[in-house]
């Protein structure tokens, strides 16, 4: 069953327990440096707040950890190790550069509260960013305070919010299209917005008609994702920025489809008032396994006034200083600055690429996904036909009557030596049943030919042999999870047997 | 452009196969007043030498070097190497949030071992997996009691960190939650009678950090009874996770958030650090964040999976518990790798030569200067009232490279010429005594 698999072939792993159960009493993984002022008896100085043990915390040598850790790596998969599909995420190279930069000691040592005559360095990075960010998406001030996309949201969302109160209009309402990430509502929630749904038309973009029906000056906001995450680009953008200020209401665009545009199209040329941007998805700061993400918040001039506190600005000597004194802000979103290492290596990034490379990797990112859509179109049913920009959605409906659906064709794919790609969402893909792939512009013509190979195989397998689809993966450290039981009875520490 | 692994021919054969003529034709279905027909104004593309040299004129304009005695939310403490050495393979650097636990069980375990060593450290029984920091966490861990309770308010401490306690506000501020702030004492902790004045029957939690933001530990079990005899939960924050080495954990919390960048994470001007969110088993379905849960594959072995998803905005959508999708996954990990590092008695030792240091450069300061907040146990940060403005003091310890403490005029005008200092096990007695050398003139 596994004679077409191209990319991978099977290779042991090392077996690996809890750290708790290797840990021992004596064991040691430090040496601190011996203290040169007088010792203390904690008892005395902290009274009934002193702490007696550390119950089960581990005992280990330092090597045993590296192991542990390195054992535990190798169950990974990881950008590194090949392509990863996966829609809406970008996940592209992390240029190995950034991380160099950023533990650069006067950078990554650098504390927040630092005087500023002594953190110039470090507001220089902000600002060269923020500078380069505004002009990658045509807007007129930025904010990089928030720390990943969903934070962005809420920060874009409070200040649309606080541009209301400002003008004493109450809007309650959040317009918020039905194939958006499943974020978007949940923000416009903790905004206190009540979230009203906008229908796709049968190309998958806004129905406009739609909208200049429901847009009213109850409306304070549509949240949009241009393009959308079936890949689509809004082609009646400009309509809709007008019927949103015609009546008075603000454009929220979410950047996680940003790759798709830069250097080729920007928001703010197109009527976007306020936008977030995921700096771990279009500017290459790793995922890291789930975060630190970072997420920008991109505005035009009239909401300027509801900014994140603190607003960095120049002195008259040309020195960077940070402003304080915005009354009208919506107030702190996190303490400090914001994810400030991401800053150093998105800045890395745009840097290593300057204008032509951009384009060049929005133009690539494109090409890619239109390549694996024209390979992929007959093998797979494609619900939208509209054209596609940095990712391509199809459905699972020519494999769903063999009992075949899209989570499983994701897992077989693990099989081929790839990630899954994106399952979840679109909510509007018939039955839910979305396979949706975005390449990014990392990789090379060979692995996507090997992708290709991969999808056909595995479609020809759900009309041939469906049970080996259904149960996979087959070739991973371990099989499909009881996730039912986990969530039945949560198991969510170690505990001493 | 060396990041993209195409050639011109690649690019012209893979056109051909799609069927278009050029790269434009990709893009012409966007409206052509949109398209941009000139080059972004940004830098030139760099060679990688370039960029180092950039970066490297950067941190030349900062402090290496110096000795650092700001705490205040960023601790410096020593990072071993080996958290590097870790968090740099590819495999963890580049893997994406672990939804697919066949091929993620790496990421999952180390996970599901940050949690179990949260719990221990905390004294509460579940955790997540993180949260985006200490500040964002207060936030959350208020929402998540308005939850639980069905009530609104909250009693904040102002001796919670001033900035947590603004982005408490910022969250709140459309939420129907209103906050209500407790004033300290002379003794530099919770005025426990305006606490208790301050509770209603619609306050849903009482919110203090300890070791709290001039450093003094509080009563956590007094606070304790008085939030719970009204019905209200305990939040604890601990935003100097080193403190858990030595000091009695907030057991009696009902929620303890708590920033975790003292375990082995750079300063790095102030992020990605690391918040986490603990608490008792029966919230946990009131929880923000991801949460790993072990569980086993179809042949019975040991596995580990995202769970209790169903919290969770992908699903809920706008009745989620919070929106919060990327959190801080690498920084987890490398707070992961230090726990275990320094583990049971490393952290203990460490704990208490922070705790040394500390007494000693009060005793000196003490000499000099007044030491408020006399008489209240505190971990490794304290606050001196100066004759001069502390600023002035700072700008001395400059020239002898120092950093002085934070200046609190900002944050509490009250104290005058307040200023905030922290001795961790990077400082040593030579600067500590140049220091309290420097207050006094």
């Amino acid at each position: 069953m596994n004679e077409h698999i191209k990319k991978v072939r099977q290779n042991t792993s090392q077996n690996e327990g809890l750290i708790f159960e290797r840990s021992s009493p004596g064991k040691r993984g430090y040496r601190l440096a011996p203290l040169d002022v007088p010792e203390v008896d904690p008892a005395q100085l902290l009274g009934n707040a002193v702490r007696e043990d550390l119950g089960n915390m581990p005992e280990v040598s330092e090597f045993e950890v590296l192991r542990h850790f390195t054992r535990l790596s190798t169950w990974n998969y990881a950008i590194d190790l090949g392509m990863y599909p996966l829609g809406s995420c970008t996940m592209k190279y992390n240029p190995r550069v950034n991380e160099a930069v950023a533990r650069m000691e006067g950078i990554a040592n650098a504390h927040p509260y630092l005087p500023e005559a002594l953190a110039q360095g470090t507001l220089r990075i902000m600002r060269d960013l923020s500078d380069a960010l505004i002009e990658i998406t045509g807007m007129d001030a930025i904010t990089l305070q928030p720390a990943a996309g969903a934070h962005g949201e809420m920060t874009g969302i409070m200040m649309v919010r606080a541009y209301f109160d400002s003008k004493k209009e109450r809007r309650k309402k959040i317009l918020i299209p039905d194939s958006a990430h499943g974020t978007n509502p949940a923000t416009a929630a903790i905004c206190g917005f009540e979230v009203e749904n906008l229908r796709s038309n049968h190309r998958g973009m806004v129905d406009v008609s739609a909208l200049a029906s429901q847009m009213s000056g109850d409306i304070a906001a549509l949240m949009l994702t241009n393009p959308n995450t079936l890949g689509i680009f809004e082609e009646d953008i400009h309509k809709i920025a007008d019927l949103m200020h015609e009546k008075g209401g603000l454009l929220y665009m979410d950047g996680a489809n940003m790759n798709a545009l830069v250097g080729k199209v920007r928001p703010g040329d197109f009527g976007v008032d306020v936008m977030h941007l995921n700096l771990h998805k279009t500017f290459s700061t790793p995922h890291g396994g789930g975060g630190p993400g970072s997420g920008p918040v991109a505005i035009k001039k009239v909401l300027e006034p509801f900014l994140p506190t603190p607003v960095i600005y120049s002195k008259q000597d040309g020195t960077l200083a940070l402003d304080y004194d915005r009354p009208q802000s919506i107030g702190r979103v996190k303490a400090f600055y914001g994810n400030f290492g991401m800053f150093v290596r998105a800045l890395a990034y745009i840097l290593a690429n300057g204008p032509d490379g951009l384009r060049q990797t929005t133009e690539d990112a494109v090409m890619n996904a239109n390549y694996i859509r024209k390979k992929l179109e007959g093998s797979y049913d494609l619900p939208y036909q509209a054209p596609s920009m940095h990712e391509v959605v199809f459905s699972h409906r020519l494999q769903s009557p063999k009992g075949v659906k899209t989570g499983d064709i994701a897992k077989r794919l693990i099989d081929y030596g790839f990630h899954p790609y994106t399952t979840a969402f679109p909510l509007i893909v018939a039955d839910h049943g979305a396979i949706m792939i975005e390449p990014t512009e990392s990789e090379p013509k060979e692995e996507l030919d090997l992708f290709i190979d991969a999808m056909r195989n595995i479609a020809k397998e759900a009309q041939e042999s469906p049970e080996t689809i259904l149960n996979a993966p087959h070739l991973a450290r371990v099989e499909r999870l009881d996730e039912v039981t986990a969530n039945r009875k949560p198991v969510l520490r170690w505990k001493k047997p | 452009m060396r990041y993209l692994p195409k050639s011109d021919s690649d690019r012209h054969q893979m056109l051909q196969e799609i069927g278009v003529p050029d790269t434009d034709a990709l893009f012409s279905h966007i409206p052509a007043e949109y398209r941009l027909k000139r080059d972004l104004k940004v830098p030139r593309q760099m060679g990688e030498s370039e960029i180092v040299d950039y970066f490297r004129a950067r941190s030349s304009e900062m402090v290496a070097g110096y000795g650092i005695m700001l705490g205040a939310g960023v601790y410096y403490h020593y990072r071993p190497v080996v958290i590097d050495a870790v968090v740099s393979r590819g495999e963890f650097l580049t893997s994406y949030t672990p939804y697919q636990a066949e091929i993620t069980q790496g990421t999952l375990q180390a996970i599901f071992e940050f949690q179990t060593m949260i719990c221990e450290l905390t004294g509460m029984e579940v955790s997540n997996a993180s949260l985006y920091d200490g500040s964002t966490g207060v936030a959350e861990a208020a929402m998540m009691a308005v939850r639980v309770t069905g009530r609104s308010e909250t009693v904040i401490a102002r001796s919670v960190h001033p900035e947590y306690r603004e982005v408490l506000r910022t969250y709140s501020q459309h939420q129907g939650m209103p906050i209500h702030e407790v004033d300290f004492s002379e003794h530099g902790r919770v005025d426990l009678k305006a606490l208790d004045a301050a509770i209603t029957d619609q306050t849903a939690c009482v919110l203090i950090q300890s070791p709290n933001f001039f450093g003094t530990i509080e009563d956590v079990a007094a606070i304790a009874e008085i939030a719970h005899k009204k019905g209200a939960l305990l939040i604890v924050s601990i935003a100097e996770a080193l403190s858990l080495g030595i000091v009695k954990p907030p057991v009696e919390a009902d929620i303890v958030t708590m920033e975790a960048q003292s375990f082995g994470v750079a300063p790095s001007f102030g992020g990605p650090h690391v918040g986490v969110l603990a608490t008792r088993e029966r919230f946990v379905r009131q929880m923000p964040g991801r949460l790993v849960g072990q569980t086993v594959d179809k042949q019975g072995k040991r596995g580990f999976v995202l769970t209790l998803s169903t919290r969770e905005q992908h699903i809920r959508r706008e009745k989620a518990t919070s929106n919060i999708c990327t959190n801080q996954g690498l920084v987890a990990l490398m707070a992961t790798v230090y726990m275990e590092l320094m583990g049971r008695e490393g952290l203990k030792e460490l704990a208490i030569q922070n705790l040394a240091k500390t007494n000693y450069a009060v005793e000196q300061f003490g000499k000099n200067a007044k030491v408020l907040f006399p008489g209240s146990p505190r971990f490794n940060e304290f606050v001196i009232q100066s004759g001069v403005d502390p600023l002035e003091i700072s700008c001395k310890l400059a020239g002898q490279k120092i950093v002085g403490g934070l200046p609190l005029k900002k944050f509490y005008p009250e104290l005058g010429n307040a200023s905030l200092w922290c001795c961790t096990e990077m400082v040593s007695k030579e600067q500590i005594d140049a220091a309290a050398k420097a207050v006094a003139q």
